[in-house]
């Protein structure tokens, strides 16, 4: 058993969703709603209760002669977002009932049983990830397919990508695996491209990282994602100072009405 | 039996164990317990039904009931990976649209009825008795015919090859029908 | 496949999806992979980051543009002109690998001299026939080639048969010239034949610039030879023209020349968007061939006798030598012990042709009433065949419709609630048909083979039982004809000879009485008939009577009993071998002794495959050899030899009776032994490479009141028109629509024109729009995107505009078929349709709906609808 993690590549990202549906068959998830949004080929719009896999696809002006892959040119990107299963995780610090857990492979794993459906953990997630399913109270997000690792299995998503676009394995390979696979990009003359892995922010790193093409902006990375508790410590010193404030103009009033 | 309902709580759990309880000490027992649920479960060998790259598909069911279809790390086309209609396969077989039973429509009707499967075998081998009686031509200018040209059939290239030998075996080399077409061209 | 089939022998495609990892070059023109195959397309990704290029030639920058090196826009229904000056290329660069050229191909063959070229006959090659509309193909003959009885009897029959099962021509009797030079030879003629297709005329025709052509045309050709390879994967983007098998045949001479058929790496990979689509040609739902690529006999033609029948297909050198052993033994197959040499083994059971039967055909007499009784299994016309309002009114006129399916599709409802009934063609209450729905089984509640694209059989395994009254189609048709055999039975009547004879014991199990699948799998693989032992593989079969066979080209499929090769599981190699059954005999590189030089050994190290062991006196490598596998390089035919031995040790193309690739096809085609660029039926600008003709003259336009066309240019219909699929969706949605997780996905019919075509007509991003052709009018959602250019033809803008048609009036996501916008017209050779170059005009806002929506289309016909800005 082993600490494991996701590398997804959009440089390998054919944007066919496979990793979608794969995730959604397995954890038997409901679909998202049927509306067209007229956004590129994304009609699942984010990650949610009801997508946990979701392939976002950034469009750019298309140049004749110049393929999406050719190192001259960006034009179509395609990546699939995952829940980042950060090593700070603020949805499991939020967490009142201990409905997250941390796994022995290093993943945040929300307990469908023990949720009360708070919400806490929705608002605590720097990336957006966890959502409410408003049908039925409880909140819902990628499991890292625990069930499946126990086993030794992959996640489905990793098994069903076609391109393999989405690893999976354990962090410290996959972390090398990461750097070689950006060394072979720059002298293959990509350089655009860049590794996502917020190792240097309160997340503390994560359990899903990401090679991209351009601003990883663009595929809804945050470029500093921060853990909402990471705030705390300026939170009680700034209610210290208020505190003390109010204190202090508590007796002043009072001061100043012992002068009348 | 106290201490046992008390070590249900997380709190209790984590104090006892002094840790921070997020790890393993705050899982439910339905966590601890996960597993994959096609453990157990009998394996068939299958092939996407899709496009015709032809992908291999493991069928995991138990007592006759299909727990999941996945790729199959074995096939040396798709190395075990689906596409997302080969993905979706299991609800494919298992989406509550499919058909169950014939249905069938009189003319002139404006819905269906339900119809039991072996009156519409005997109903459809006397439509194709009654029509090829009427129309099918043995000679013509003295010469071999054999065919009947107002019967017709059409699909084929998702069906499997015995059951395109089938068709092709009956409707032409038994009855003389020529109009026999599928989505094939070049 | 005819284009392929008449190439290289043999209609299938010529290399396996893995062995696209070892292309040095790969060009994808004609098909968006990474959509539609996606899993395949692993194989070039993996060659991307070998190093190969990847190239894309498609008017839609798609999901695979966006993972290849190079993408090339052009105009749909331009590719011969590009194909063709990616041929004048090679010849006029001397590019072409001249050593494979010499040996391997019929570049060296003289012509006949009253053969005439497109260049001598301003677009036509000779032979042509206005009265008839059609080709008179003699001159096309080899020089010194002597002709079979009655070249010009033979032009009504199917065209799947047309390039297998013999040739018109004895096609091993010719005359040489080795060194290419003579004016007349294979070689010369080509060199001419193409020298107008110039990129310049590419610039001017396709819309590509003419650097971006000279980048594709060095990368691909730099990427062939003794140390390279490229391969070219297409799909429907190239056969769904009105000249599809010519834009394959352009695909093949460029391979032929650059020397890439045969080996690792290389090859031609027809991308098949159906599970089984090969395997339903190999072992046909089709109307004009037998198992096995043998055709079905003609009436008046060759089928007077099975010696006549056998006469006409039977080639004198090659391996369709072999062709009576093959149909005997199918209908020893087909008729068991009734079948004797003395009733000619049931040939004269055997239907006969008449005309085009195929789906187009017959539908067209559906129109008319001919039709009583249709049996639709696994495919929704409805929605999914050209001109869908003519195929959906069509069966209105049906007695008697059968379909069986998994979910209540478009065709089992087109008298409930089709457009046609909502817009007050159609009527319920007066429609006669009776309908007969009969839920079908899928994939893993029955068992038997899908052949894939690389003609791989693989067997599927039965998991659970269908549900309810879902049943295989084994069971519905051996059922339907255990049935009919019994009344046949109780009525003796001469005409249901052939029903009565037919064999139709198989071992039924369970409660529901499901045929043994695997004693049809047998049944196919053959059998002696005297004990009952199954053939080890097609050679084994005999023309008297003495074997069964199915199908000969999956002959060794199931070699004795419990060995099910298309069940193996076992891949011993990185061609799969172990794992499944290719056609024929397990080879998965076809022609794979020209990966071998002349003398017999590989051309390089780096692209070795099949080779001559002079140690052991035969061909050894990784794949099997499709080869004699004893006959040595140097072998040379005696004058007397027949069949595989009158071709020599240095003929790679064993089907052909020459035994070479074939530059120019001397029969088996109806529209030319060269590819030429016609124009599309429908097209926004004039013939500019042959200024006489607009479109090929040889295909069926099909006109009619039902089926009318737009002029070429129209000013009504000023836009091109090309369909596609999506990743998430499959074919018409009977597979996808209905489910909730792949409708998500693409819950909508959406139509995707450039910023440049919306701003022209005020068209927002998600808005509505109307596309109306002369066939009919739908309603899409506008996708503006930049992935699609305008193109500039000589100064003129052309913009083209693409819809997915994957969407029907049912399931769980509903929308207008784009089917209903193509013409029905039929290609001269497989009659497929050309959905992927017409015309058509974008209004913007939404589709007037109900009759109205009729009175909008005739508007637009007369010119006198405004368009409605937003």
């Amino acid at each position: 058993m082993s600490v494991t993690a996701f590398l997804t590549d959009s440089t390998l990202c054919i944007g066919c969703k496979a990793c979608e549906v794969a995730c959604k068959e397995w954890n038997q998830v409901s679909n998202d709603g049927l509306d067209w949004r007229g956004f590129s080929y994304d009609n699942t719009a984010a990650l949610g209760h009801s997508t946990w896999r979701h392939v976002a696809f950034v469009e750019n002006t298309a140049h004749p002669g110049q393929g999406g892959n050719a190192p001259e040119a960006f034009t179509w990107g395609m990546l699939s977002d995952v829940c980042k299963h950060c090593e700070n995780a603020g949805c499991l610090e939020a967490c009142p009932t201990g409905a997250l857990v941390r796994t022995e492979f290093g993943g945040v794993y929300l307990q469908p049983d023990v949720c009360n459906g708070c919400a806490y953990c929705v608002v605590a997630c720097p990336f957006g990830v966890v959502e409410r399913n408003p049908a039925e109270g409880r909140a819902f997000k990628c499991t890292f397919c625990y069930d499946r690792q126990k086993d030794g299995l992959k996640p489905a998503c990793a098994t069903a990508c076609p391109t393999e676009s989405i690893k999976f394995g354990d962090i410290e390979d996959l972390r090398e695996e990461a750097v070689r696979r950006m060394n072979h990009l720059h002298s293959a003359g990509f350089r655009d491209v860049h590794l996502y892995d917020p190792q240097h922010t309160s997340v503390g790193g994560v359990h899903a990282f990401f090679i991209t093409r351009g601003d990883p902006r663009a595929y809804n990375l945050p470029p500093n994602p921060e853990v909402p508790t990471s705030y705390l410590r300026k939170g009680w010193i700034s209610a210290g100072i208020a505190a003390g404030l109010m204190l202090a103009g508590t007796l002043f009033a009072f001061y100043g009405s012992n002068h009348e | 039996m106290l201490k046992e309902l008390l070590w249900k709580w997380p709190l209790v759990r984590q104090i006892a164990t002094g840790s921070d309880g997020t790890g393993p000490e705050a899982m439910s027992e339905q966590t601890r317990n996960l597993r994959p649920r096609f453990q157990g479960a009998q394996v068939a060998r299958s092939v996407c039904p899709y496009c015709a790259v032809g992908c291999g598909q493991l069928v995991h069911h138990k007592n006759g009931r299909l727990i999941s279809i996945e790729g199959d790390p074995a096939s040396p086309i798709s190395r075990g990976h689906l596409c997302p209609k080969g993905s979706d396969s299991y609800e494919l077989i298992t989406h509550p649209n499919r058909l169950k039973k014939v249905r069938y429509r009189r003319p002139h009707s404006t819905r269906w009825e339900d119809l039991d499967l072996e009156t519409a075998m005997d109903m459809v081998a006397d439509r194709v008795w009654e029509t090829r009686a009427r129309t099918f031509v043995a000679n013509k200018d003295g010469k071999t015919l054999m065919q009947t040209t107002a019967i017709a059939h059409l699909g084929g290239a998702t069906l499997d090859n015995e059951e395109n030998y089938l068709i092709k075996k009956l409707f032409t080399g038994g009855l003389g029908m020529v109009c026999v077409s599928n989505q094939a061209r070049i | 496949m005819p284009g392929l089939g008449t190439s290289f022998g043999r209609g299938g495609a010529t290399t396996s999806l893995q062995d696209l990892s070892h292309a040095d070059a790969i060009l994808i023109m004609g098909s968006s992979m990474a959509e539609n195959h996606p899993v395949g397309f692993q194989w070039v990704i993996e060659a991307r980051e070998r190093g190969a290029k990847i190239i894309h030639v498609d008017p839609r920058f798609n999901r695979t543009s966006a993972m290849s090196d190079i993408w090339v826009p052009l105009r749909a229904g331009s590719d011969i002109v590009f194909l063709g000056a990616l041929i004048n290329y090679v010849l006029q660069n001397e590019k072409d690998f001249r050593e494979y050229v010499a040996h391997y191909t019929n570049a060296s063959i003289l012509l006949r001299d009253d053969f005439k070229d497109t260049e001598d006959l301003d677009g036509f090659f000779s032979g042509w026939d206005p009265e008839k509309q059609q080709y008179e193909t003699e001159s096309w003959a080899y020089r010194g080639a002597r002709l079979k009885k009655d070249i010009y009897k033979r032009s009504k029959g199917g065209g799947h048969a047309q390039d297998r099962g013999g040739e018109k021509i004895q096609a091993n009797e010719f005359e040489q010239d080795k060194t290419l030079k003579d004016p007349r030879c294979v070689y010369q003629v080509l060199k001419r034949h193409f020298s107008r297709y110039t990129p310049e005329m590419v610039e001017r025709l396709c819309g590509v610039s003419q650097s971006d052509f000279y980048k594709v045309a060095e990368t691909f050709c730099s990427a062939s030879g003794p140390e390279k390879t490229a391969a070219i994967c297409y799909a429907v983007g190239w056969t769904q023209h009105s000249k599809g098998v010519q834009l394959i045949r352009a695909a093949a001479i460029l391979q032929l020349l650059l020397g890439n058929i045969g080996r690792p790496g290389g090859g031609i990979l027809a991308l098949r968007g159906h599970a089984s689509i090969q395997g339903s040609t190999d072992i046909p739902t089709l109307y004009d061939i037998l198992p096995g690529y043998l055709p079905m006999p003609y009436f008046e033609e060759d089928s007077d006798s099975i010696t006549e029948y056998i006469q006409e297909h039977k080639t004198d050198a090659g391996w369709w030598a072999n062709f009576d052993r093959y149909i005997v033994s199918l209908l020893k197959s087909y008729y068991g012990h009734a079948a004797t040499a003395a009733n000619e083994f049931g040939f004269n059971w055997l239907p006969r042709l008449t005309g085009d039967h195929s789906h187009i055909g017959y539908w067209i007499e559906m129109a008319k009433g001919n039709v009583e009784g249709l049996f639709v299994m696994g495919q929704n016309p409805a929605v999914g065949a050209p001109n869908s309002r003519m195929e959906r009114k069509a069966m209105a006129k049906l007695k008697w419709l059968v379909v069986r399916e998994m979910v209540e599709t478009e065709t089992a409802t087109f008298w409930l609630d089709s457009p046609e009934v909502s817009r007050g063609e159609l009527r319920p209450e007066d429609i006669e048909t009776e309908v007969f729905l009969f839920p079908a089984a899928g994939h893993v509640e029955k068992e038997g083979c899908f052949t894939n694209t690389q003609r791989l059989n693989q067997f599927h395994e039965k998991a659970i039982d269908p549900p309810g009254d879902a049943r295989s189609e084994t069971w519905f048709m051996y059922h339907l004809g255990r049935r009919l055999k019994e009344k046949s039975k109780a009525n003796p009547n001469p005409d249901n000879a052939g029903l009565d004879a037919l064999t139709w014991d198989y071992t039924l199990a369970g409660e529901i009485r499901e045929p043994n699948v695997e004693e049809v799998l047998q049944e196919i693989n053959g059998r002696s008939v005297v004990d009952g032992k199954l053939v080890s593989g097609y050679k084994e079969l005999k023309n008297d009577g003495s074997t069964s066979c199915g199908c000969w080209i999956y002959s060794g499929i199931f070699p004795s009993a419990g060995e099910n090769l298309a069940r193996k599981r076992e891949p011993r190699d990185f061609l799969g071998h172990g794992w499944g059954f290719a056609w024929p005999a397990d080879r998965r590189i076809l022609y794979n002794r020209a990966s071998a030089r002349p003398d017999g050994a590989p051309w390089s190290e780096r692209k070795k495959l099949v080779w001559w062991d002079m140690e052991k006196k035969k061909w050894t490598g990784t794949d099997v050899p499709d080869f004699t596998a004893t006959k040595a390089p140097d072998y040379v035919p005696p004058k007397a030899a027949q069949g595989d031995d009158a071709l020599g040790g240095d003929r790679p193309f064993i089907m052909q009776p020459e035994g070479m690739g074939r530059l120019f096809v001397p029969s088996g085609l109806r529209d030319g032994p060269l590819p030429a660029h016609y124009e599309p039926l429908e097209s926004p600008v004039h013939n500019e490479l042959y200024p006489r003709l607009e479109s090929d003259p040889a295909a069926k336009r099909l006109d009619s009141p039902q089926n009318p066309y737009a002029n070429s240019p129209d000013e009504r219909f000023p836009y091109v028109l090309s369909t596609y699929r999506l990743t998430e969706h499959h074919t018409a949605g009977g597979m996808s629509r209905y489910l909730s997780h792949l409708a998500e996905l693409q819950p909508e019919m959406f139509c995707e024109i450039s910023p440049q075509l919306a701003a022209e007509l005020g068209i927002r991003n998600r808005s509505f729009v109307t596309i109306a052709t002369p066939r009919g009018i739908i309603e899409a959602r506008a996708l503006v995107t930049s992935r699609i250019k305008p193109l500039k033809l000589d100064g003129k803008t052309v913009h083209q505009v693409t819809l997915p048609y994957h969407w029907g009036y049912k399931g769980l996501v509903k929308g207008s078929s784009a089917n209903d916008l193509i013409a029905l017209s039929q290609e001269p050779n497989v009659r497929i349709m050309e959905t992927k170059a017409l015309l058509c005009n974008v209004l913007p806002g939404p589709m007037e709906h109900g009759p109205k929506a009729l009175e909008e289309l005739a508007q637009v016909m007369t010119g006198h609808k405004e368009r409605r800005q937003e």
